[in-house]
């Protein structure tokens, strides 16, 4: 009992150390020089090596700055939607493994915060939460324009959920199927026995990839804030440290939502069973096996995510924003069809013994 | 012994805030304390020992359905509920005597049923996702497909209320709207954009 709470605990403060902690600062640098260097200029050089502390300067700034209520602020609603915000993204991340089970002393750990049946459905579920922080904060604020990106937040998160959440039943399918189960770990041992999931539900992935840049509200999709429409969307009203979580939540969820991607598509923290020899020879030369193979698979999940974060920072500079009845006819009309069609692709494919 | 404070608080908190749904005056925070409600109910259900009822509770009710109320609640933009808007003395207290009427039955029948007995724990196959989905898709079946087949005659009906008349004249911008996402809302900000401010019931 006190060996499993101590386990969790020191995974959950070491999963949050290297993807939260060290991710957020990193990808708004990332993302800023990469802006950069698509639009021709060097981006943020001064501070520091290549500008690397740039980040803990702009932190000190939203430290500093004032932190401005409106008036005619619903005052509840408004202090409660960026803690909304936050929560469901720093709690998804426990279902996603970094390692295979390894054996600490006589005991077998495996390494993932939590290893629930329902995983998946789980980190779907709790992710779904997050809509309520950016209603709340456009219905918070009274503000016109605030208001219209809450309300826009709603139905388009709502309306490419349901894509998403089919893209990623039909990855189940086989898996269940095989395995008798579908937490995300056995996910990861069935992409060890056959080809990445990438290739037989290339469909699958390109739908789960567009969902999920409309439930990160990142660019052709960022229409709850959509700085040339309304100003800023459902965070107008925020400053300082409020407008800092609503910030650092999206970036948060990029990168959550990166790592299940890579998770259920890209082998998640294998790589040709790279990890487990990698680990082997570290632990030859010094320390336990069960610690450099959760670092070597820790080290292999960020450059997966990594990848997919890249992606995001370049697209975000690359295409313009959608119009809002484009959004929706391409959530219902083009990718729930397309979600639909590959779920059942995938199940006749497991049922012939294809998959 | 944690189990039982994890019950009595989450149980707790389940009441109470359903209590709030209904009393509270601005539909907002009756639409938000139905989210308490729900993501209690889903922790009850972890509780019992059935996680996936639990996470399709959050996912389905809490993630989407009480987001599409909310969505309404605001698109419509329904104020602040006037005190002493409808019902007399009369009403209050056939209400209330109609309320403890139906709590003595359905206290007096569920004490009938298991009064006195102690609460077996649920067993792992009865709760588990095979057994479930077996039930579904056997002993289930006809009514499985015909709830279905509702749900589908609703869709349909809603989308035919809310489509855009060819000819005549023209039908509001939030009833197309509200009637959901599948109608294509393309025109949403234009109709909301003035609507919107004079809101009483935020202060």
């Amino acid at each position: 009992m006190l060996f499993d709470l101590l386990a969790t605990s020191v995974k959950l403060v070491f999963f949050l150390a290297v993807f939260l902690a060290a991710i957020t600062p990193l990808m708004v640098w990332v993302e800023r020089r990469f802006a950069g260097l698509i639009q021709d200029r060097p981006g943020p050089n001064r501070l520091g090596p290549l500008g690397l502390f740039q980040p803990i300067a702009d932190v000190g700034k939203f430290f500093f700055k004032e932190d401005v209520m409106p008036a005619a602020a619903d005052k509840l609603l408004y202090l409660l939607a960026p803690v909304l915000a936050v929560l469901p993204a720093l709690s998804t991340f426990v279902f996603i493994p970094f390692g295979p089970a390894v054996e600490v002393g006589d005991r077998v750990v495996p390494l993932v915060v939590s290893n629930a049946n329902a995983g998946v459905l789980l980190f779907l579920a709790l992710s779904s939460l997050a809509v309520y922080s950016l209603v709340l904060a456009g219905y918070g604020s009274n503000n016109k324009y605030s208001l219209i990106g809450g309300i826009r937040a709603s139905a388009q998160l709502i309306s490419y959920e349901l894509a998403m959440t089919l893209a990623v039943v039909a990855v189940l399918i086989p898996v269940s199927s095989e395995a008798g189960s579908f937490r995300l770990t056995e996910v990861v041992a069935y992409q060890q026995g056959h080809l990445w999931n990438v290739i037989p539900q290339l469909l699958g992935f390109f739908v789960f990839l567009v969902a999920m840049f409309a439930e990160t509200n990142r660019l052709p999709f960022d229409l709850p804030e959509a700085e040339s429409e309304l100003v800023a969307g459902f965070h107008t009203e925020y400053s300082a440290m409020r407008f800092a979580a609503f910030f650092m939540s999206e970036y948060v969820n990029m990168t959550t939502l990166s790592a299940l991607c890579a998770t259920l598509y890209f082998g998640g923290w294998d790589l040709f069973g790279f990890p487990e020899w990698a680990a082997a020879a570290l632990a030859g030369l010094f320390g336990p096996l069960w610690l450099w193979m959760g670092l070597v698979g820790m080290a292999v999940l960020v450059a997966k995510t990594g990848v997919f974060l890249l992606l995001f920072v370049w697209v975000r500079w690359t295409f313009p924003r959608f119009r809002y009845d484009q959004l929706m006819r391409l959530g219902w009309k083009v990718l729930l069809p397309l979600s639909l069609l590959n779920v059942l692709f995938v199940s006749a494919m497991t049922l012939a013994g294809v998959y | 012994m944690i189990e039982t404070a994890i019950f009595l608080l989450f149980a707790l908190l389940a009441v109470g805030s359903a209590l709030v749904v209904v009393l509270h005056r601005n539909p907002v925070y009756s639409t938000m304390s139905l989210v308490v409600t729900l993501v209690s109910l889903a922790v009850l259900f972890v509780l019992l020992g059935a996680p996936f009822i639990a996470a399709l509770q959050i996912l389905i009710y809490t993630g989407a359905i009480v987001v599409l109320f909310l969505f309404v609640v605001m698109l419509l933009n329904i104020g602040r509920e006037e005190i002493g808007q409808h019902g007399g003395m009369l009403q209050k207290v056939l209400a209330g005597v109609g309320a403890l009427v139906l709590l003595g039955m359905v206290g007096s029948a569920s004490w009938g049923l298991y009064g006195g007995a102690v609460a077996k724990p649920l067993d792992e196959d009865f709760v588990s996702l095979t057994t479930l989905a077996s039930e579904l898709f056997s002993s289930y079946l006809l009514t499985f497909e015909l709830v279905g087949l509702l749900l589908l005659v609703a869709v349909i009906a809603a989308t035919v209320l809310a489509a855009r008349p060819r000819s005549g004249e023209r039908v509001e911008q939030e009833v197309e709207v509200a009637a959901g996402p599948a109608a294509g809302p393309g025109p949403v900000t234009a109709t909301t954009g003035d609507a919107v401010l004079p809101r009483e019931g935020v202060r």
